[in-house]
């Protein structure tokens, strides 16, 4: 069997499977989303280059194919359907990502940042999300925990790089480790103290 | 959420869904409600007095057939168009017959320059009103039917609802209204069809978007 009649095939199956998701089948269902995912992803990355996004892109694809499912016509090819659903939320993704970039904190660039997080798209998600968060704190607060958290100074030596009192930097610091923890629904005490 | 966790979530989840109907079928519908809907109107407004000699007129019956044709083959095309699997070629459709219908607008303009000299010119905001009064509504019921495309192509589905329903208003407008001068039937019937066009494509994917279905950001 040549390459495009067992790709033909494959979509046919599919097709089969998603008839049967609109009758209510789960399984059939289940399998179809596991069985298209690795070809969602595939269309994605020929428009995607980082990993996160693209995971991002396939995950939206799965909830338009979901929102969408009536729409399929089980006379006609599936490929075609599957295809313009995943181009779609890839570009949006491009669309969303160069939107967002222009608010990217600098903080992307830490060599710590950049050692912390692994390249599985998940832990790329949350790093992100840390991000975002700790680029939305007040200036003040940030710098204080790039310096106390991020780059372990001292109080005296991060006192010294900042021009911030040592007070002041441990009332910000500690500001900043309660907002984040309040963002991320983190209810212990853990370890924020600045007076190290 | 991990990927994995997502699929086992929508399929734990799924409930069973009624599929579309046609495109054809769904345009036929539309089509059929929005002659009724205009046709009332003409009804209620009444013939224009000199609707026999304008539709013994050569040029008048081809100008209302483009209109017309122009306004189904619009709605076919957003149907089709509203579907994830069909070409994005479909939205090409409406096109041959607008520019028929225009260029037979624009030509008559001439024959009466050339006849008559420069037409008075004048305002009839009866035109708009009418041609927005029927067409807003119309576009409105077809981002209603069309409202899944709201997660593919919102913004052509969305402009060829408005020119659908623009130009069936449009053909019930020259059945109502007098107005002789091909220039000013250009400008007003032309212009607000274009009008109502230009304010699906920039609202009715919000419009869309808001009836449809929609995907849960992080």
């Amino acid at each position: 069997m040549s390459g495009t009649d067992s790709r033909s095939a494959q979509e046919e199956r599919w097709g089969g499977l998603l008839a049967a998701a609109q009758g209510g089948d789960k399984r059939a269902y289940d399998t179809l989303l596991r069985e298209v995912t690795p070809r969602i992803r595939s269309l994605c990355r020929n428009r995607i280059r980082d990993h996160a996004e693209v995971e991002d892109a396939v995950q939206d694809s799965l909830m338009t194919l979901h929102a969408l499912r009536h729409t399929y016509d089980p006379e006609r090819p599936f490929g075609p359907w599957l295809t313009t659903i995943a181009t779609r939320r890839a570009i949006d993704r491009l669309r969303r990502q160069g939107r967002s970039s222009g608010r990217e904190s600098n903080l992307d660039d830490l060599p710590e940042d950049a050692a912390a997080v692994a390249p599985v798209a998940e832990e790329r998600i949350a790093a992100r999300n840390l991000r975002d968060a700790v680029a939305e704190l007040p200036e003040s607060q940030r710098t204080a925990l790039r310096l106390a958290k991020l780059e372990d100074l001292s109080l005296a030596e991060a006192s010294a790089r900042s021009g911030l009192s040592v007070g002041a930097l441990k009332v910000a610091t500690h500001r900043a480790m309660h907002s984040l923890r309040r963002r991320f629904g983190v209810t212990g005490k853990g370890d924020d103290r600045a007076d190290r | 959420m991990r990927t994995d966790d997502l699929i086992s979530r929508l399929s734990t989840g799924l409930q069973p869904v009624k599929r579309v109907t046609p495109p054809m079928q769904a345009a036929l519908g539309w089509i059929a409600l929005a002659l009724l809907v205009v046709g009332a109107g003409v009804a209620i407004a009444g013939f224009r007095h000199d609707i026999e000699q304008r539709l013994m007129l050569m040029h008048e019956k081809v100008n209302l057939a483009a209109a017309l044709l122009t306004g189904i083959a619009a709605a076919i095309a957003a149907f089709h168009l509203a579907l994830p699997d069909r070409s994005p070629r479909w939205a090409l459709l409406p096109l041959p017959f607008a520019a028929f219908w225009v260029s037979g607008l624009g030509w008559g303009c001439v024959a009466e320059f050339v006849a008559q000299g420069w037409p008075a010119l004048g305002t009839s905001f009866g035109c708009l009103r009418f041609i927005i009064g029927f067409g807003l509504p119309l576009t409105l019921s077809m981002l209603w039917l069309t409202r899944h495309a709201a997660l593919i192509r919102p913004g052509p589905v969305a402009a060829l609802a408005g020119l659908a329903a623009a130009a069936i208003a449009s053909v019930g407008l020259s059945l109502v209204h007098h107005l002789d001068a091909a220039a000013m039937v250009l400008i007003w019937h032309g212009g607000s069809v274009v009008l109502v066009t230009l304010l699906a494509k920039a609202f009715g994917t919000r419009a869309m978007q808001a009836m449809g279905p929609q995907i849960p950001r992080e």
